[in-house]
């Protein structure tokens, strides 16, 4: 069975196509990349898989399901998650207060009225844990809009990882960063738990081919290319693109 | 059937009315993502200003000169000085335009008392003409006229001119037009202006059928409102749709059912908010 | 949380206490405050946690507050009855009102919550016969209780609404600290980050729109006892407006702060009204000088006071 399974997915606004046909299948535990100039669609391939945005036609399937019509917060119970590319976090709530709202979405006591959440002692200590866990224990009561732009990526990443997601989506989790924060955040998602499928959209060819096992390269809507890593390095018409169009 | 055509006339001409402010309140949201509570306030002051001026001069062109003069002032302060603190919130906005609106009125009521005024039609428009059986005040023809004279002057100043790009370019995205050139903030005040200017105008032009009265800005707003809720907001041609349905609802309602008389416009509003939450032409 | 719980037991005993040293009239204001109190907090759930602003809140007040009155002299003034009735078409109105206005955000969102609540008000306005238009519902007699005490009498209808200020904040306060509460928090910072962490965003916002409600035609109940007179502009614009304020000057997202600042501006009301005729022109400079200069409200101000002192 297929993790993430996309079918012929296009989608068009206005008179534009930004996604044509697009199929991807990926496998469980599998680490793909999705590579492209700006503009090749890859945040809206996102957006699609997380239900954000509704496609003109194709189906998308989680393990089998079809989710295509499913709103976004039912994906995320099938263990769905994704990052953002302009971090959307909470910047007005401590590190701590937004790991717990992470923890607390998947959690069946998440629309308790009448009781205090402090009352929920399982909430605390696994936000405390996740947060000890990738080693920003010390930024917990911090708010977040205070953090570095670094420490915010990988507060996010922790978000992400809260519910234990099956598949997880990482939109350009290096992107505006230092060459350090990079190897900070390269290393986190090194360190991702080999169960999960993840599909990386990613700017820097480098980090994203370190970091995956497969790429697909996606170029004004439609999938260009798909192979191993050796395969993508080698195909010309991939370097023609890079060379001629990549600003990053 | 003079009944039809004479309620007719009158809904088209009160439609007209609301159009000349849902315009104004639709360019400027359309622009600044600012819904001005006070819009309403816009209409009353171009009223009892335009009386004040009319008993002094005794001119229907000057008491309009020092009207939407007046209101066009007004606005250009409330922009520079107090919106323009507050870019995309929508909130501080509606508070900053609310507490407008109060202060209006109740200048309004201290200097011009709580007696509803008629503001005199200017003397060629005092007679009514007769076609059969339906007579019908030239006043509301010149009206109906004024309405068309604006709705295209407007609709050619949006598609035909540079301004009419540059705003264009502003409602799609004001970053951008920053970035090619188009200086937003004098945009802003040109365009917020103009829309006071449009509601004072419409103070002076409703003043002698609707009238000025305290409550006038709260109702005027509200019909506005409506107008921009079934038509769209930001959307020009979406004003003058509104402004015509409302205006005919309104004036049917009130002959037809009184009792039911507001609820004739807010129940269809209402039908077109579960339909389409963005209006008939709103952009989604 | 300690500290909370000591300061509220202690602002509950100065309000139990003040019945005492206080003078008819100034008990009568005080009993005001509380329920404005109750009609501002109820706003600031949608508003302060939530982040709805809505400019329509009077509706469910309005409408608590005409049901209330038209059961009691229409049909029977009986508590058990009437009461619960105010509270369940407050909630009914909420229920229907948000399916619209949740289809919406922002600029939108304060306009159709404007519009829905000019609606009811033109009801109340146009349908005389039953309403009894502009002229209102006078005369709305005070429930009889099995209590040994009248609550046609001052003291006791004060510690009546008193019991239901502190059963209200109660709740309340549990409400925004339970998990539903902090999500709402959540979806005022970011929608589309709850969405995708699992939160159905529609169904909290509905939620906390129709609780909204609820408290509000509370506060609209306790009104037409204690005021025995109810007319359209407790459910117009101006009504709902001046709650926006009372949530912005005590502080959005505060709970309590809201309750101040409904204090505050019916004090402030009473107080001007008493040495001059143009209050609403005050009230409209009160307006623009909060936007300017307070927008995090009183208990913001003391905040960022505090937070400097100990820096």
């Amino acid at each position: 069975m297929t993790a993430l399974e996309i079918d012929a997915l296009s989608h068009h606004f206005g008179g534009l196509t930004a996604l044509s046909n697009v199929s991807l299948a990926v496998a469980p535990g599998e680490r793909l990349a999705i590579i492209g100039p700006n503009g090749a669609g890859k945040t809206t391939l996102f957006d699609l898989v997380t239900g954000i945005i509704r496609p003109s036609a194709g189906r998308i399937r989680l393990f089998g399901q079809d989710v295509t019509r499913l709103p976004t917060h039912r994906r995320a119970r099938l263990g769905l998650a994704r990052t953002f590319q302009i971090t959307t976090l909470f910047p007005r709530l401590t590190v701590l207060d937004s790991v717990l709202l992470a923890v607390q979405g998947l959690d069946p006591v998440r629309f308790t009225v009448h009781r205090s959440r402090e009352r929920y002692g399982h909430l605390r200590e696994r936000a405390e844990s996740l947060l000890a866990d990738w080693g920003l224990a010390d930024r917990a009561r911090q708010v977040t809009r205070q953090l570095s732009y670094g420490e915010q990526r990988q507060v996010e990443l922790v978000l992400a990882l809260a519910g234990v997601p099956k598949v997880l989506l990482l939109d350009e989790p290096t992107a505006g960063l230092s060459p350090a924060e990079t190897a900070s955040v390269v290393e986190m998602i090194r360190r991702f738990s080999r169960d999960t499928t993840i599909l990386l959209i990613e700017h820097d060819m480098d980090v994203a081919l370190d970091l995956v096992d497969r790429v697909a390269v996606l170029f004004q809507g439609r999938v260009l290319a798909e192979g191993s890593k050796d395969q993508i390095r080698s195909d010309r018409e991939v370097a023609a693109i890079y060379l001629g169009t990549d600003d990053a | 059937m003079t009944f039809w055509i004479t309620q007719a006339l009158n809904g088209i001409s009160f439609g007209m009315l609301l159009f000349l402010l849902a315009a104004g309140l639709s360019l400027i949201y359309g622009l600044m993502r600012v819904l001005n509570l006070a819009h309403g306030s816009y209409y009353i002051l171009g009223g009892y200003v335009g009386l004040a001026a009319m008993r002094a001069t005794g001119s229907f062109v000057l008491a309009t000169v020092a009207a939407t003069a007046t209101v066009t002032l007004v606005g250009i302060v409330m922009e520079r000085f107090f919106l323009r603190r507050f870019p995309e919130q929508e909130l501080p906005q509606a508070l900053l335009t609310f507490g407008f609106l109060l202060i209006f009125a109740d200048l309004s009521l201290w200097l011009w008392g709580g007696t509803p005024q008629t503001l005199p039609k200017p003397a060629m428009f005092e007679r009514s003409i007769r076609i059969g059986a339906i007579v019908f005040p030239t006043y509301r023809l010149f009206v109906i006229g004024i309405g068309l004279v604006i709705g295209l002057g407007l609709w050619w100043l949006q598609e035909g001119t540079r301004l009419g790009a540059m705003i264009r370019a502003g409602v799609d995205d004001a970053e951008m037009a920053r970035g090619t050139g188009v200086n937003v903030g004098l945009l802003s005040t040109a365009v917020f202006a103009f829309g006071a200017f449009l509601a004072g105008l419409g103070g002076i032009i409703g003043g002698p059928f609707v009238g000025v009265y305290p409550g006038a800005d709260f109702e005027i707003l509200e019909m506005a409102l409506v107008v921009v809720i079934i038509g769209g907001l930001g959307s020009l041609k979406g004003a003058f749709v509104g402004g015509l349905v409302v205006g005919l609802l309104d004036n049917f309602g009130k002959a037809l059912f009184p009792e039911l008389a507001l609820f004739t416009v807010f129940a269809p509003m209402a039908v077109i908010l579960a339909v389409r939450p963005t209006g008939l032409f709103g952009a989604r | 949380m300690n500290a909370r719980v000591a300061s509220g037991a202690v602002a509950l005993a100065v309000l139990i206490g003040l019945p005492a040293v206080l003078s008819s009239y100034q008990l009568s204001l005080l009993t005001k405050m509380l329920i404005f109190g109750i009609f501002a907090m109820s706003l600031d759930l949608l508003l302060g946690y939530a982040g709805l602003p809505s400019l329509g809140h009077a509706a469910y007040f309005g409408v608590a507050a005409y049901t209330v009155g038209l059961l009691a002299l229409r049909v029977a003034n009986n508590f058990w009855i009437d009461f619960p009735a105010g509270l369940l078409m407050a909630a009914a109105v909420s229920a229907l009102f948000g399916l619209f206005a949740l289809r919406t955000r922002g600029s939108y969102f304060l306009m159709i919550t404007l519009a829905l609540g000019q609606v009811l008000w033109g009801i109340a306005f146009g349908w005389r016969s039953l309403t009894g238009g502009d002229d209102g519902l006078p005369s709305v007699p005070r429930p009889r209780l099995p209590l040994p005490w009248a609550l046609t009498e001052g003291v006791p209808f004060y510690y009546f609404v008193l019991i239901c200020f502190a059963l209200a904040t109660g709740l309340l306060a549990l409400v925004v600290s339970s998990p539903f509460g902090q999500a709402l928090i959540g979806i005022r910072e970011s929608e589309r980050r709850m969405e995708v962490l699992g939160y159905d965003v529609w169904r909290y916002k509905y939620v906390a729109f129709v609780l909204a409600g609820l408290f509000a035609g509370l506060a609209g109940n306790l009104f037409v006892y204690f005021n025995g007179f109810v007319s359209p502009s407790y459910l117009n614009i101006v009504f709902s407006a001046s709650a926006l304020l009372m949530v912005i000057l005590g502080g959005a997202g505060t709970l309590v702060g809201p309750a101040i600042g409904a204090a505050v501006i019916v004090g402030l009301e009473n107080l001007i009204s008493a040495y001059m005729e143009r209050w609403v022109l005050v009230l409209g400079v009160i307006y623009v000088l909060v936007t300017l200069f307070a927008p995090s409200g009183l208990v913001g101000l003391v905040r960022q006071r505090l937070g400097r002192s100990r820096a």
